[in-house]
C-alpha cells in the first residue's frame, strides 16, 4: 500500500467512530500493540523532543526501504498509539516517499483534536523526526 | 449566610462561560486554582469602561478622565476595605502575583538583603516565589534556605525555626500551596519571623479569593495577589505593603505617574502608591477588578469558604474510592484543591480524556517541580474549586476517571 492508501485506510476505520472517546480508545490500543524496542535505543539520542512523555524513535534502512521503530514509557498511552499510527503509515516506504508525504489523515481523523496544544506539539515533533529521517536516507547512497 | 443558604443555581448564572458543552458534554470547569471564570458582573464593567468613559488617568482635566481616575482609585479602596489594609496607599496595583513578588525583590531585596544574609522559603513554592529570589541572589550575594515538607504536604515548622537566624532577612512563603492546597500557617509564621527580626512576603495567589484575610490583623509586611484567581480580570494583581516599608524602599520602574519632579539633575519620587507605579497602569481590568471583589463580599468570605470546604471533602471521599487513586497533599487544612495521581498512567492521557467528557483539569508539574521532586513524581493532576461548581460536577469527575482508567488500563 502507498502512504496515501495507507492514509485513506485510517481515515476509514476513524469515520466508524461518533464519540471521541472511541477514538482515543483505538489510538490507546494501538499503543497497547506497538512492540517494544531494544533499551538501547531508548537514549536521548532517539529520545523526541517536544513530547510531554518520553518517546523514542528509530530507523533502519532495508534495501531501498526505511522502516521505523517506536516506543514509549508504559504510562504514555495516547503518545504510544500516536507514534504507532504514524509508524503504520510511513514504515516501509522509501525515504523520498517519506520526506515528501502529505499526511492529511492527521486533520481528517481529528487527531489535533484528541491532543492537547501542547501535546500537538509533540506529535508534530514526531513527525518532523521521521520527516528528517526520510530526507537524510534521501541524500545517503542505497 | 450558611452553606445551605447559597444559592448556587443563581451564583453559576451569573457566569456565561459556564453554559456551554465542550464536545459535546456540558462543561465542568475544575481548573479554578489556575484561574476562575468571571461574572457577569466584571465582563460588564469592562465594557462600561471601554465604552463609557475610557480615558488616561491622574493627569486629565476633563470629564472621561475625571471619571475614569475615580473608579480607578475605588477600586483600590475596594482593595484596601477586602485585605483591612489601614490604608488604600498601602495598595499597589501591579500585573499579577509574579510582578508583586518581582517587586519586592527589586526594590525591598535589593536595597536591604546583601551579602551573607539569608531569605527562607519553602519546598511547596510556586516557580514565582522561587526565580525572583534567586535572580537577587545571583546579583546580592545572598542564600536561599528551605523550609522542607512533609509526606502530608505541610510545612515542617520545627525546620523552619531551625532556618529562622539573625541573617534572616525575608521569609517568603505561599498562603496556600498551588500544587497541594496546603494552608499554611502565615500566622505563627509571621510572628516567628518578626521575632528573629525578619520580614514577610506572603504569596496570596491562592489564598486571597478563598481565605480569610486581613493584614493588619496578620502584621504582614507584604501581601501579594492575583485578580483572575477571585473572579477578576487577567492582568492585574496586587502588592500590599506596611506603609513604612514602602516609603522606605526605592521605586522599581521608571516613567510616568511615579515622579512629583522630573529635572535632568535629579528626579523626585512620588508619594506611595503611585511610586512604585510607572507608566499608564491596566486601567479597564484594575475599574473592573471592583466588580470582582464585590461579587466575593456578596457572598461572603466565611461562606465561600464553608461550601468550598464542603466540595473538598466531598471530592476527596469520592476521589479516594477509585481504587490505585493516590491524592498527594493530605494536609489538615487545604484550600479547594485536589492533587492526585493514578497508579500505571500518565496525568496527561488522563487529562485528554477527561476533556473529551468536557471536564477541565490540569496536569503537570503545577509550576513547582521542587515540591514534584520532594514527592518524586513527575506531575499530577490538579482538580480545584470554586463557588460555583457543583457535587453532581464531582460525581461527573469520578465517573470521568474511571472512564478513562477503564480505557488506560
Amino acid at each position: 500500500m502507498t502512504i496515501n492508501e495507507k492514509q485513506d485506510e485510517i481515515i476509514e476505520n476513524f469515520e466508524l467512530f461518533d464519540d471521541p472517546l472511541d477514538k482515543t480508545q483505538y489510538i490507546i490500543d494501538l499503543g497497547k500493540k506497538l512492540s517494544s524496542i531494544d533499551d538501547r535505543y531508548k537514549t536521548d539520542e532517539y529520545l523526541i523532543k517536544g513530547c510531554q512523555s518520553r518517546v523514542w524513535l528509530y530507523a533502519e534502512r532495508k534495501g531501498n526501504q526505511l522502516y521505523f521503530y517506536g516506543d514509549g514509557e508504559p504510562e504514555a498511552q495516547i503518545a504510544k498509539g500516536l507514534i504507532s499510527m504514524l509508524i503504520e503509515v510511513l514504515s516501509g516506504h522509501t525515504p523520498e516517499e517519506i520526506a515528501n508525504s502529505d499526511l492529511y489523515f492527521i486533520e481528517k481523523v481529528g487527531m489535533r483534536n484528541l491532543v492537547t496544544s501542547r501535546r500537538a506539539g509533540g506529535l508534530n515533533s514526531m513527525i518532523q523526526k521521521m520527516k528528517q529521517y526520510g530526507a537524510l536516507y534521501s541524500q545517503l547512497p542505497a | 449566610m450558611g452553606v445551605s443558604n447559597l444559592d448556587i443555581k443563581t451564583i453559576r448564572g451569573q457566569f456565561p462561560v459556564l453554559d456551554q458543552k465542550i464536545n459535546g458534554k456540558p462543561l465542568v470547569y475544575f481548573d479554578n486554582a489556575a484561574t476562575t471564570q468571571k461574572p457577569k458582573q466584571v465582563i460588564n464593567a469592562l465594557i462600561d469602561y471601554y465604552q463609557g468613559y475610557n480615558a488616561n488617568i491622574h493627569r486629565g482635566i476633563h470629564t472621561l478622565a475625571e471619571r475614569a481616575t475615580s473608579a480607578f482609585e475605588e477600586t483600590r479602596a475596594a482593595i484596601a476595605r477586602f485585605i483591612n489594609a489601614p490604608s488604600s496607599d498601602e495598595v499597589i496595583f501591579t500585573y499579577g502575583t509574579t510582578d508583586s513578588i518581582n517587586l519586592v525583590a527589586q526594590t525591598f531585596g535589593r536595597s536591604s538583603i546583601g551579602k551573607g544574609d539569608e531569605i527562607i522559603i519553602s519546598t511547596m513554592e510556586h516557580h514565582s516565589n522561587i526565580v525572583p529570589w534567586q535572580m537577587l541572589c545571583e546579583t546580592n550575594g545572598c542564600t536561599l534556605k528551605i523550609i522542607p515538607v512533609s509526606d502530608e504536604g505541610e510545612l515542617d515548622m520545627a525546620g523552619f525555626e531551625k532556618l529562622l537566624s539573625d541573617r534572616t532577612r525575608l521569609v517568603s512563603i505561599p498562603h496556600a500551596s498551588n500544587a497541594l492546597g496546603t494552608v499554611n500557617p502565615i500566622k505563627q509564621i509571621i510572628r516567628k519571623a518578626h521575632a528573629a527580626g525578619a520580614k514577610v512576603l506572603i504569596d496570596g495567589a491562592q489564598g486571597a479569593a478563598h481565605l480569610e484575610l486581613d493584614v493588619k490583623d496578620l502584621d504582614v509586611d507584604f501581601y501579594a495577589f492575583s485578580l483572575h484567581k477571585m473572579y477578576g480580570p487577567t492582568g492585574m494583581g496586587i502588592l500590599f505593603g506596611k506603609r513604612e516599608l514602602l516609603e522606605a524602599i526605592p521605586p522599581y520602574r521608571g516613567g510616568g505617574e511615579m515622579i512629583r519632579e522630573v529635572t535632568f539633575e535629579k528626579t523626585i519620587y512620588n508619594d506611595i502608591p503611585y511610586k512604585f507605579e510607572a507608566g499608564t497602569p491596566n486601567i479597564a481590568d484594575v475599574v473592573a477588578a471592583k466588580a470582582a471583589v464585590e461579587f466575593i463580599e456578596s457572598i461572603g468570605k466565611e461562606a465561600l469558604a464553608a461550601y468550598e470546604n464542603s466540595l473538598l471533602n466531598y471530592a476527596t471521599e469520592v476521589l479516594s474510592s477509585i481504587e490505585g487513586l493516590q491524592i498527594v497533599g493530605q494536609a489538615k487544612e487545604k484550600v479547594s484543591v485536589v492533587s492526585f495521581i493514578m497508579e500505571g498512567i500518565h496525568h496527561q492521557d488522563l487529562a485528554v480524556i477527561l476533556d473529551q467528557q468536557g471536564i477541565a483539569v490540569r496536569t503537570g508539574h503545577h509550576c513547582t517541580q521542587p515540591l514534584m521532586q520532594r514527592f518524586n513524581i513527575s506531575g499530577t493532576t490538579r482538580a480545584s474549586f470554586a463557588v460555583y461548581n457543583t457535587i453532581e460536577e464531582i460525581d461527573i469527575l469520578k465517573t470521568g476517571v474511571e472512564r478513562a482508567v477503564k480505557m488506560l488500563r
